[in-house]
């Protein structure tokens, strides 16, 4: 068994801090291929693929090579740059971007740092709902079995009732056993209605009558709960773009927002789900959840820069509180623990 | 997926290196760096990843692979074998012995405990009479899904309300005691690893009823974070083993051999789905080439295996080499390959399909086919399902309105079946004509 040992030696590694691990990166003397080579390792590690990653590491490359940086302080606020670019959806621009740095001296890039912050504000789609004209605004929620649906659905109305705006929720995971009591409970917690049906009768029906009631109450926001579906089941992707159609019908212009939930502990496949998931129903936002955890949820970077998905709120916990709007300098910071 | 066929990528590298002549140490390396890219993009941690390499590189170096011919797929099955006894080699079973015992599950939130929870005493109630226990009691309706999991199942559910997890364990063995229950599985409430007061929780419970195995329930998707999880959890419980969950997806699933390296325990079981019978034993084997984007052709045989009957299928064999093969017959063959699962699913397990099955396209139309024939022979009579030449163009406007196709389709159909009914009867004739020594058609 002297392999495993060795792994758990090596795994222990992994398991300090970030922060420390950055730390060390960065205070190390050269910029040297072991720097490029650590710092690929710590992008991979947080889950941000090995497409991507590369990507970034030859970015830096690049700008340390043209601009002649020795200095990592410098670098180290490059690299901030370019991935809260990448995930502001400038990915495209990003290679330009990267063009662009040319040239710059340490304190423009700084400059221009404070100026992406204070573009954040003004980004579209970012830690918003996009609100219909006229309520009610219908918010369907999808993802995979367990990433967080009905718990988010619980956060947002309880952020949106901060923001003055009421709820009424559509228990649409008829499917798995008690997920309707479960959102009850929420309902109750976040001061929302709730319209449920039983188990096992038709989600296209719940839905259409939460926004029938939101219509008739004149309730702002209808948070539409789905049943948890792996995206390679077809009949159950199929059964989305009915619900969306559904929903059209109950309320013209709806769903006004299609928020796919995404658990930061997944890895890679997380890019196949908001891919086949877009595939069948057009996807406005993602919500990343459980990121209270030590997963640093990078795939949502990957997501955010193939896809063009714009991260909308971030879960943070269990507590009513717990969801956020997201805001990618605040993401980045968190990736790379500065 | 990146890398739809390893095999044939590192073959290729080993192509290009062809005209030099002799491979060299540097070359297994370039091979060696698409293996890498392999398995860090099916999400195996990348300290395993280096650990297993150089475990791989050593076995590489010992002759086996640089003087082979097809040094590419030495490579592919050096990596493969290595990674199932990684994995633990063989499967691996839980060890219950007193009574009553306990099982005990914990993990994330929404890694799926509850639902395994009644999978697995599905799955152990053929030899054991288990009791479900709700330990979950943060988790909003919790208790509730249990319940109604464990009544789906008519087996026995114990639940305190919102008494003390601890209490609720404890008092769960007295239950099990007297209602003669030989298994307790003990559901909790799903936590992060981190959360110090919930990990102290596991642990009084783990002291309060002694069990004899910790299972810990890891979603198949997790990504590089897998090890700190698994880690975590193994450092405090001494977990005894882990299941996989919602393996069922196209996920490469490498959290398994990640979780594995980190702590030791084999992987017992994996979920394949909602349903609560989606439950099987691990193959270490068959999961590696799952992660290294092999397909899995084992699997699939077993499952054809076990859904077609196998006296049936002898019985059509003889059908089908005589003239009496019918529409019936066809329908019925068709219904068998159906009852094996949708057909995207079957895809997934068959090598190099991984790309496939992204193409969903192309599956909604066979599935949609399979149907409207079903449909169309449905529609048909008996004796026209017998003889289908005796079906002119007033019976198939008929059977085109009955079945909701047009008469386009009904005509396909039959001339398909024709052309099939033909070549069978060839196939007949063959064996016929090679014991009367006639010669091969082809």
């Amino acid at each position: 068994m002297s392999l495993f040992d060795k792994f758990v030696e090596g795994l222990k590694k992994t398991r300090e801090s970030f922060s420390e691990k950055f730390e060390v990166l960065f205070r190390r003397g050269l910029l040297d291929e072991e720097f490029f080579d650590e710092l690929e390792e710590i992008l991979i590690t947080s889950d941000l693929g090995v497409e991507l990653s590369l990507e970034v590491v030859e970015e830096l490359k690049s700008h340390v090579k043209a601009e002649k940086v020795a200095e990592r302080g410098e670098i180290k606020s490059f690299l901030r740059r370019l991935l809260v670019q990448r995930l502001a959806g400038e990915g495209v621009g990003a290679k330009e971007g990267a063009g662009e740095g040319v040239g710059k001296k340490a304190e423009e890039v700084e400059r221009e740092d404070a100026e992406t912050r204070a573009g954040a504000e003004t980004r579209a789609g970012e830690g918003i709902i996009n609100f219909a004209p006229q309520p009610p605004t219908v918010v369907l929620i999808l993802g995979v079995n367990g990433v967080g649906k009905t718990t988010s659905i619980g956060k947002l109305a309880y952020l949106l009732k901060g923001q003055g705006k009421r709820s009424v929720f559509a228990a649409g995971d008829t499917f798995r056993a008690a997920a309707g009591e479960q959102l009850e409970i929420w309902a109750q917690r976040a001061g929302a209605e709730i319209v449920a049906h039983q188990q096992g009768s038709d989600p296209g029906s719940v839905i259409f009558d939460a926004i029938s009631a939101a219509r008739s109450r004149g309730t702002d926001v209808v948070l539409c709960d789905t049943a948890g579906r792996l995206h390679t089941k077809y009949n159950l992707m199929e059964e989305l773009k009915k619900l969306v159609r559904v929903a059209g019908k109950a309320c013209p212009g709806a769903p006004h927002e299609t928020l796919l939930v995404i658990d930061a502990t997944t890895g890679q496949n997380a890019m196949a789900q908001a891919e086949l998931f877009s595939k069948s129903v057009e996807i406005t936002g993602l919500i990343l959840t459980k990121l209270d955890g030590t997963a640093r949820g990078g795939i949502a970077l990957t997501v955010r820069d193939r896809l063009k998905i714009p991260i909308k709120f971030i879960g943070l916990g269990e507590g009513l509180d717990d969801l956020q709007p997201f805001s990618a300098e605040e993401f980045v910071d968190a990736l790379l623990d500065v | 997926m990146l890398f739809p066929n390893l095999a044939n990528k590192i073959q290729d590298t080993f192509q290009r290196l062809r005209g030099k002549g002799k491979l060299t140490e540097r070359d297994l390396d370039e091979a060696l760096r698409e293996v890498r890219l392999a398995l860090l993009e099916a999400d195996v941690n990348f300290k395993v990843v280096k650990g297993f390499l150089s475990s791989v590189k050593e076995r590489s170096l010992g002759h086996e692979v640089l003087k082979s011919i097809t040094p590419g797929q030495q490579i592919v099955k050096i990596v493969h074998e290595e990674m199932t006894k990684l994995m633990g080699g063989g499967v691996s079973r839980l060890e219950i012995k007193e009574t009553p015992a306990c099982i005990m599950l914990v993990g994330l939130q929404g890694s799926g405990k509850t639902t395994t929870a009644a999978k697995l005493a599905r799955h152990l109630s053929k030899q054991h009479r288990p009791l479900l226990v709700a330990a979950d009691i943060y988790r909003p309706a919790a208790v509730k899904q249990l319940q109604v999991l464990g009544e789906s199942l008519s087996l026995p559910v114990f639940s305190m309300g919102e008494a003390n997890p601890v209490d609720i364990a404890r008092a769960s063995r007295e239950k099990a005691r007297k209602e003669g229950r030989d298994l307790i599985l003990l559901d909790t409430a799903g936590r992060l690893h981190i959360d110090e007061a919930m990990m102290q929780e596991l642990q009084d419970i783990k002291e309060a009823v002694k069990p004899a195995e910790i299972l810990l329930v890891v979603d198949a998707m997790t990504g590089q974070d897998a090890v700190n999880i698994a880690g975590s959890f193994h450092e405090r419980l001494g977990i005894t083993g882990v299941i996989l969950t919602k393996v069922d997806g196209d996920t490469r699933g490498g959290a398994a051999l990640s979780v594995k390296a980190v702590t030791g325990c084999p992987i017992k079981f994996v979920g394949l789905g909602e349903k609560t019978e989606a439950f099987e034993p691990f193959h270490p084997d068959r999961f590696a080439s799952r992660i290294l984007g092999m397909g899995d052709v084992i699997s699939l045989v077993e499952k054809a295996q076990a859904t077609l009957d196998t006296e049936k299928a002898r019985e059509m064999e003889k059908k089908i080499f005589s003239k009496t093969f019918s529409l019936e017959d066809f329908k019925e063959q068709l219904q068998q390959v159906r009852s094996m699962g949708p057909l995207d699913e079957l895809l997934d397990m068959i090598p190099g399909a991984g790309k496939m099955n992204k193409a969903m396209k192309n599956i909604k139309v066979d599935e949609k086919e399979l149907s409207r024939i079903e449909a169309i022979i449905n529609s048909m009579t008996p004796g026209e399902r017998q003889n289908p030449e005796i079906i002119g163009n007033s019976r198939k406007r008929r059977i085109a309105a009955g079945s909701g196709t047009r008469v386009q389709d009904v005509n396909q159909l039959l001339k398909q079946f024709t052309q099939m009914r033909k070549m069978m009867k060839q196939f007949g004739d063959m064996g016929k004509g090679r014991r009367g020594g006639k010669k091969f058609p082809f």
